[in-house]
């Protein structure tokens, strides 16, 4: 079993148990990450779930698909490495993925 | 580019925005007078009768009483359950198609490529020579471009500079109200600190804040447009007072920039610090278009949630005991207040090509309405709808805002006003008790309240 570290804005880091299959964002709501809001509730249409993929990490997530770039445009903490962690599907490959969360979801 | 719009291109660069709407207002009467344009019929309410005696057929949402009469759960239940994609082919305001089931609802505001937000966004229309543009009703990429200009206005980062302002404002008004005296809370809470805030974000001249609120309801109240009140003369009237105070506003701060002075984080600066809208004004129907959207997204929607908060605490009083127990819900009873409300009906797009929809077939250049209303009220997505449960799990997964590239911009700022404005009510009044009924505003797109009668006790003193 892998894990994935997220980090709030203020630094505090949340280390979640990887469940495959599922989406980066329903982990983070399943384990009561703060700093997620997810109000479409996985659908790549509200941008609340907006994160910061650390590193080298993007090449194992994938870089963010057309429809998800058009609601990360959309935030002004937008970053290079910037997914909506809905779109993110876990993998035992992101086994120590850091993922940092913005100051505020739009 | 033929020849007449390139001189009325150049032209409009150089009379100003007020002449250029009056001109729109003379050209506009006659072609009504000469019988180029049918007068618009007025609304005339009747009895709305009971769903069940109808053919799906004569279902007719667009109706501007439904919410009024307090007919429309039934009529959008029946159209859920019988017929969630629904084609009224003889309404007031032409055929169109209903979307009805939140699912629906989702997919149309998510694929803006198969569903054109232009060139309106309400279920009617404007009249040719006030057709302003705003960027809700623009398609990317031109849509992305002038909402990033404005966005930042609204954005959480400044939004936290000004929580203690709106604080204060709040509070200001909260301790003004009176005791144990019914008073119309519409009036003295709901609209006066929306008009604040409004104020506050253009940096308009705070005397005439009540300005904005007028425009505001003017522009989202047409007979034509939304089955309001107001006839299109009133509209011209309006614009062109808008037009003139917003064209002042804008030189004015152009002035005061050139002069020195530090830039602010009102929507007027961010606007002429941008390159892509820093010119805005020799486009005077996207200018006054842009204005119009800016103060109709902040004026309605908030005031109305204001008021539909009071009023469904007290249709499910429990939930006010359960409140008043842990004043920590106020965050999520602010979501479910928004879902409870939607405080905006619905949102129309046109559809780009022919489409399949829960089994029927949306042909290329149909109008297609979001009822954003029905939606929030879907069992199919939302656990007993017709409750207001202030601890409701997944209460942020309302349609309200819309969703997609649409989706509603101020969408912190409102419930930042909201979460504020139940922190300063609780922390002085044990109860806000509604008197009688509340009064109906006449429109198929704002679902809003003209008055609401409500008494309030003080909290006994601590000590």
């Amino acid at each position: 079993m892998g894990s994935i570290t997220f980090i709030e804005h203020d630094g505090a880091e949340h280390a979640v148990e990887i469940e495959t299959g599922k989406s980066l964002m329903q982990i983070a709501m399943d384990n009561g990450v703060p700093g997620i809001d997810a109000d479409c509730g996985g659908e790549a249409a509200c941008g609340t779930c907006h994160v910061i993929v650390d590193g080298n990490w993007i090449s194992a997530t994938g870089k963010a698909g057309d429809e998800e770039l058009q609601m990360l445009d959309m935030t002004p903490d937008r970053a290079p490495t910037s997914r909506l962690a809905c779109q993110i599907i876990a993998t035992d490959a992101m086994d120590g993925l850091v993922a940092r969360l913005p100051e505020f979801q739009m | 580019m033929n020849f007449v719009n390139l001189v009325a291109e150049k032209g409009a660069a150089f009379i100003p925005v007020p002449m250029q709407i009056k001109a729109a207002h003379f050209v506009y009467k006659a072609k009504t007078r000469l019988g180029i344009y049918k007068e618009f019929p007025e609304f005339v309410e009747a009895p709305i009768p009971d769903v069940s005696t109808l053919a799906i057929e004569d279902i007719d949402v667009s109706n501007p009483f439904l919410y009024r009469q307090d007919r429309w759960e039934s009529y959008f239940k029946r159209l859920r359950d019988e017929c969630p994609v629904h084609y009224q082919k003889n309404s007031a305001f032409g055929p169109f198609w209903s979307v009805t089931r939140y699912d629906d609802i989702l997919f149309v505001d998510k694929n803006h490529k198969l569903f054109s937000s232009e060139p309106f966004i309400v279920i009617g229309q404007a009249p040719d020579e006030l057709a302003v543009e705003m960027f809700i009703a623009m398609d990317p990429p031109k849509h992305d471009i002038q909402r990033a200009a404005v966005q930042g206005a609204v954005a959480p980062k400044n939004l936290k500079e000004m929580e203690g302002l709106i604080r204060e404002r709040t509070r200001d008004v909260l301790d003004k109200l009176p005791l144990n005296r019914p008073f119309n809370w519409v009036e003295e809470v709901s609209i006066e600190l929306t008009s604040r805030m409004l104020a506050t974000l253009l940096d308009f001249p705070y005397e005439n804040r009540r300005k904005l609120v007028y425009w505001s309801d003017l522009a989202g109240g047409g007979t034509e447009s939304t089955g309001g009140l107001n006839d299109s003369d009133e509209l011209f009237r309006g614009m062109v007072d808008m037009s003139r105070h917003f064209s002042r506003l804008w030189y004015d701060k152009k002035a005061r920039a050139a002069a020195g002075e530090e830039a602010g984080f009102d929507l007027i600066t961010l606007l002429q610090s941008n390159d892509e809208t820093k010119d805005l004004i020799n486009r005077p129907l996207e200018f006054l278009g842009n204005l119009a959207l800016l103060i109709v997204g902040g004026n309605d929607t908030t005031r109305n949630s204001m008021t539909g908060g009071v009023f469904a605490l007290n249709r499910f009083p429990d939930e006010f005991t359960k409140l008043k127990n842990d004043p920590s819900l106020i965050t999520n009873m602010v979501s479910e207040i928004i879902r409870w409300q939607t405080p905006l009906a619905h949102m129309r797009r046109v559809a780009t090509q022919d489409v399949e929809l829960n089994g029927q077939t949306i042909k290329k250049g149909d109008k297609v309405v979001m009822w954003y209303a029905s939606g929030n009220r879907d069992e199919r997505a939302i656990d007993q709808p017709e409750k207001f449960i202030i601890d409701r799990k997944n209460a942020r997964n309302h349609l309200s805002f819309g969703f997609g590239v649409h989706r509603c911009m101020g969408n912190r700022l409102a419930e930042l006003q909201l979460r504020i404005l139940w922190e300063e009510l609780l922390a002085r009044f044990d109860r806000i008790e509604v008197i009688g009924d509340p009064e109906y505003v006449q429109s198929n797109f704002v679902r809003g309240y003209s008055k609401m009668i409500v008494k309030l006790t003080a909290k006994p003193s601590e000590a």
